[in-house]
Formats: structure tokens, sequence, C-alpha cells
């Protein structure tokens, strides 16, 4: 067997074990340390296409800083474990509908896929940071800009949220 | 057999040289605590482990078998699988972040192989190095959390919140010594220290000079770098999840045996992990501090010159030591050094010894200017007084961030005016 499927199916599986303990684990704790495993698992999927950059920044901020957060607020709260409910109405006739509907649509792709798609994305995809980077700064460096000011503004609002209560 | 050997020497040389590695820098950790001990005894004018072995040199594998023998309590109500996960998470991590670390230049041949004294060099090095710190964040958070103790919950909390603080200074300090690289991978940044036309020391990205053009220093890059690196590894003045006045021990109160000493060893493995990147970084990684000139080719000599000597004042210190067996020790090892001086010494005439000596150069270079950056941490640490909380946070937000950031900039306009490529 190629050995490059066989990290690919390693880690895949590993990435809907992890969404799946997510799921079903009822402690927050242990939620979040399935979403880690679900976003390192991603990282390495990255790694295997060659987009080294990508896997690497997935780490830094999605399996570093976000969950760290994540964490830090569950740990700041003392979340204990869930009470699990009675499901929600909508979630119990809708979901099963849904979810088959998504997995339809995904298996239709993988079984099927359109061709022009992959060819396009091939091109477009950069794989060394240099690359990345001058993309960013060249040709994407309004959408860029914007996206910051976004983030900047999030930030803005958060500390007005948490100034209120001062005065 | 043979066959299969050379097909798989890939494999085979990787695996051995992880298990190379790992021996090394386990070593190096446990006289790693050794030195920290003598160094912050001498500081506060005490002698320090002196008992075990001639000037206490057994005292770490005094240490080292004591936590393997101690009993290995779990305590009550913890969370077992977190609990237990937690240490082998930070040890791991902080283990995996010495595999991307260059340690020499040139390549060892042996049997028609060659042999780099690197585990793995990626192109993005430097990234691989700040995800594994990012992810480094959750041994310590989760065993204060595991452990089902206040002390340790507060000793968690307040890791995770300096290390998610320091992460940006970190980060954003090293990027003006990328923008003088233009490059990720460690390899190719200690090769653009070398400057072209002999500069040595002051080509280093510390100083930054280039023949023709005006110098761009990193020196407040450095010293925003180290001092959020020592915050990253928990170290004192930055040590305060484990603050022993507050917090009994932080985050490993209840670890106990084999655990704790998990948690400890992960900690100096990071001290080494950043020795090395500063080194690297800023201070010209394997480079010597002399020209590559031939008018400088006398500093060869500096290893031999500082091996021998060295290993003279042992043999005397031994013959003159109290106990029989440091009598027996001391010069041996003494004598190991100075052999081991004269050999390179010999190297600058003797022709197959000339190959070493030249190969050792790099070696010796990076292994010395790590040694330096670990005292600067032990010293660190044996004299200045821990941060209060809000200091703590007023140090990474108000000063090394804006610091840094500033820094960034600068280097950016003025390597934008001297005309990078």
């Amino acid at each position: 067997m190629n050995p490059a499927l066989l990290v690919f199916f390693a880690l895949a599986g590993l990435a809907v074990l992890g969404a799946l303990s997510l799921v079903v684990q009822k402690h927050p704790i242990h939620s979040a340390l399935s979403l880690i495993v679900v976003m390192v698992s991603l990282a390495g999927l990255y790694l295997l296409m060659g987009a080294e950059f990508v896997a690497m920044v997935q780490i830094i901020v999605y399996g570093g800083a976000i969950m760290v957060l994540f964490i830090f607020v569950i740990m700041l709260l003392n979340a204990g474990e869930e009470e699990h409910t009675d499901f929600s109405k909508l979630a119990k006739f809708a979901g099963l509908p849904l979810a088959f509907a998504l997995t339809a649509s995904l298996a239709a792709l993988v079984v099927k896929p359109d061709a022009s798609i992959p060819a396009a994305m091939q091109a477009f995809i950069p794989k060394a940071t240099e690359q990345i980077s001058s993309m960013l700064f060249k040709e994407f460096v309004y959408p860029f800009e914007l996206t910051s000011f976004l983030i900047l503004v999030a930030i803005m609002g958060a500390l007005v949220l948490a100034q209120r209560e001062k005065k | 057999m043979i066959s299969f050997l050379q097909q798989n020497a890939f494999w085979i040389i990787t695996i051995v040289k992880i298990a190379l590695l790992l021996f090394i820098v386990l070593t190096v950790n446990a006289y790693l605590t050794w030195f920290e001990r003598k160094v912050v005894a001498h500081i506060q004018s005490r002698w320090g482990p002196h008992r075990v072995g001639p000037h206490g040199l057994l005292q770490p594998a005094a240490d080292g078998l004591k936590f393997l023998f101690k009993e290995d309590p779990t305590p009550a109500g913890v969370d077992r699988f977190v609990y237990y996960l937690a240490p082998f998470l930070a040890l791991a991590l902080s283990l995996t972040a010495l595999a991307v670390i260059p340690f020499g230049p040139d390549p060892i041949p042996v049997f028609g192989q060659k042999i780099y004294l690197w585990i793995t060099n990626p192109d993005i090095g430097l990234l691989v190095l700040f995800a594994i710190t990012a992810l480094s964040v959750y041994g310590i958070a989760l065993a204060g959390w595991a452990s089902n103790s206040k002390y340790s919950l507060l000793g968690g909390l307040r890791s995770s919140a300096q290390m998610i603080s320091y992460e940006l200074s970190l980060t954003m300090s090293v990027v003006g010594v990328l923008l003088m690289a233009n490059s990720f991978s460690l390899q190719k940044i200690i090769e653009a220290q070398a400057r072209p036309g002999g500069w040595g020391v002051l080509g280093w990205n510390v100083i930054g000079l280039a023949s023709g053009k005006f110098p761009v220093p990193q020196i407040v890059g450095f010293i925003c770098f180290f001092t959020s690196a020592i915050a990253e590894t928990n170290r004192a003045p930055f040590d305060l999840p484990e603050a022993e006045s507050e917090l009994v021990a932080g985050f490993h109160t209840e670890y106990a045996s084999f655990k704790f000493a998990m948690f400890f060893i992960a900690e100096y493995t990071a001290m080494i992990t950043v020795s090395c990147l500063a080194t690297i970084l800023f201070f010209g990684g394997w480079l010597s501090p002399f020209p590559a000139s031939s008018f400088w080719t006398f500093t060869h000599y500096i290893p031999s010159i500082t091996l021998i000597p060295f290993g003279l004042w042992v043999i005397y210190d031994g013959i003159r030591y109290e106990t029989i067996f440091g009598k027996l020790v001391l010069p041996a090892v003494g004598f190991a050094m100075f052999a081991i001086g004269a050999v390179l010494l010999a190297g600058v005439w003797i022709v197959p010894l000339h190959t070493v000596s030249e190969f050792i150069q790099p070696v010796f270079w990076f292994t010395a200017k790590i040694l330096v950056f670990l005292f600067f941490y032990v010293w660190a640490r044996g004299t200045l007084p821990r941060l209060r909380y809000d200091q703590l946070m007023n140090v990474g937000w108000k000063l090394l961030l804006p610091v840094s950031i500033a820094n960034l900039i600068l280097t950016a306009g003025a390597l934008l005016l001297r005309g990078a490529k």
C-alpha cells in the first residue's frame, strides 16, 4: 500500500474519531481536547498535501491560540459535566434528513468529482510560503487588510463590552 | 542484509540519530539541574550539592533513582485520562522540538551515507517550533485542571494566560530576523548571518553589519525574544504557574515521582531549545565569531586552548580532592578533557586529525553559545525576584508587544532603505 495513502487514512480516521468524540464526550474539557485532535490531524492532512505553511498556521492559530482560549474559559468557569436534556424538536425531525443530505452530497462529490474544480484549484493553491505571502500582499491585499479591520473591530467590541460594567 | 540496510538507510539513520539525540539531551538535562543548583548556590554563597560524588557530580543520578523509586500516588477525584495525559504531552512536545534544530553544517560521511547533524531540516523549521510552542501550553494547563486541586488549577490558569500573552511578542520579535534571512529555514537563517566580506561576529543578526550597507541590529528583537522565551518556558522570574510561595508547587502540586520528573525534564528541554533558538536566530548559530578568512585560522585552536587548561585544572583539583573516589574520578575526567584538547590541537598539524579539528569548530561554537544562554537562564533565576501577576501582564502586553512590533516596522523600513533583495 502506498505509504502516503496509509498516512492519509490514519490522519483522516483520527480526525473523524476526534470529531465524534467531540460530540459524544460529556465534559467540556474532553470535548475541547477532541477538537484539538481534529485540528492537529487536519494540519497533518495539509502537510500531506504539501501545504507546509498552512499546516503550521493551522496548528499555531487553531490548535494553539484558539483552543487554549477555549480551555482557559472552561477552566475559569469551572464548567462541570453537561446535563443531557431532551433534544430540541428541530434536531429530532430535521437533523437526520439534513445529515443524510450532507453525507449524500459529499459522497457524490467523492464518487464523481467535477474534474474542472481540482484543476482550477491546483492552479490556485500556492504551496511555498513565498507564494502565499506575495499573493496575500499583492493580489489579495485589500481583502486581507479588510479582514484585519474586521478582527480589529471585533477586538474593540469585546473591549467595549468588557469595560461597560465599570461606569 | 546489506541490501536491506542500504534500502532503508534513511530510516535506520534517522532512528539512530533520534536515539542518540535523546540520550545526549536527557544527559545534558540531568547535568543542567546540577549546573543550576551549583550556580544558584554560589550566587547565594552556598556550596550546593557536594555530597553525592565529587563536587556533587552524581547528584543527577541520585535524583533520577529517587524519582524512579518514589511512591506514585494518584490523588482522589482526578480526571484520570487527562491527569495521565498531561505529563506525556508536556514531555513529548518539548522533545519533539529538538528534531528541527540543526546542530552543525557539515555532514559526517559513514559508509557512503551523509549523516547530517539534524534529524530533519524542513523549510519551515521556525514555524514548526512555534507550532510546538503553541501546543505545549496544554501539558501544563491540563495538568493544573485535571489534578482536582485549587493550587494546581490556579497554576494551570496562570500558565495558559501567561503563555498566550507572551507567545505574541515571542513571534513578533523574530520576524525581523526572518526579514533579514528571507526564509523560515533555520539552516538558511544561520547561513545568512555569514555575511560576505568576512564580518564574523559583527555580521550576526544581533548586530547586523553587512559590507557597504548600514547595519540593521536586532538587539531589541533579541531582548524581547529572550524575555518572552523565559516567560514561555515558565522559568523564573516568570515562574508564576509554579510559584512556591503562593501555590505550593502550582500546576504540578499533585504530581509525584516520575510524572513530576517528566514535567521537570520537559521544562529543562524547553530551556535547551530556547537557547538553541536564540543562538540560531540572533547569534549566528554554529558560525565562529571570527571572520572566515585565512588570517583568522589561528582561532581554530580555541577549542583545544579552552579544553586543555580546563582538563589540567580538573586533574589538579582532583588530586587535592578529599575523598578517594574524587581522587580517582576527577583526574580521569580531567585527563579525558586534556586528551580531547590535545587531539584537536594535534589536528592542526597531523592530516587525518585535521578534518576532525575542522569539523569540531562549528559544533564547538554552537555548544559554547548554548551554554552561555543556559547560564543566563540560571543567572536570571538566581538574581531576579518573581513578577507580580499584574506586572507580568503589563510587561507582556504593554512593553514587549509594542516594542517588538516597533522593532519589526523599523527593521522592515531599514531593509527597504538598504535595498533588500
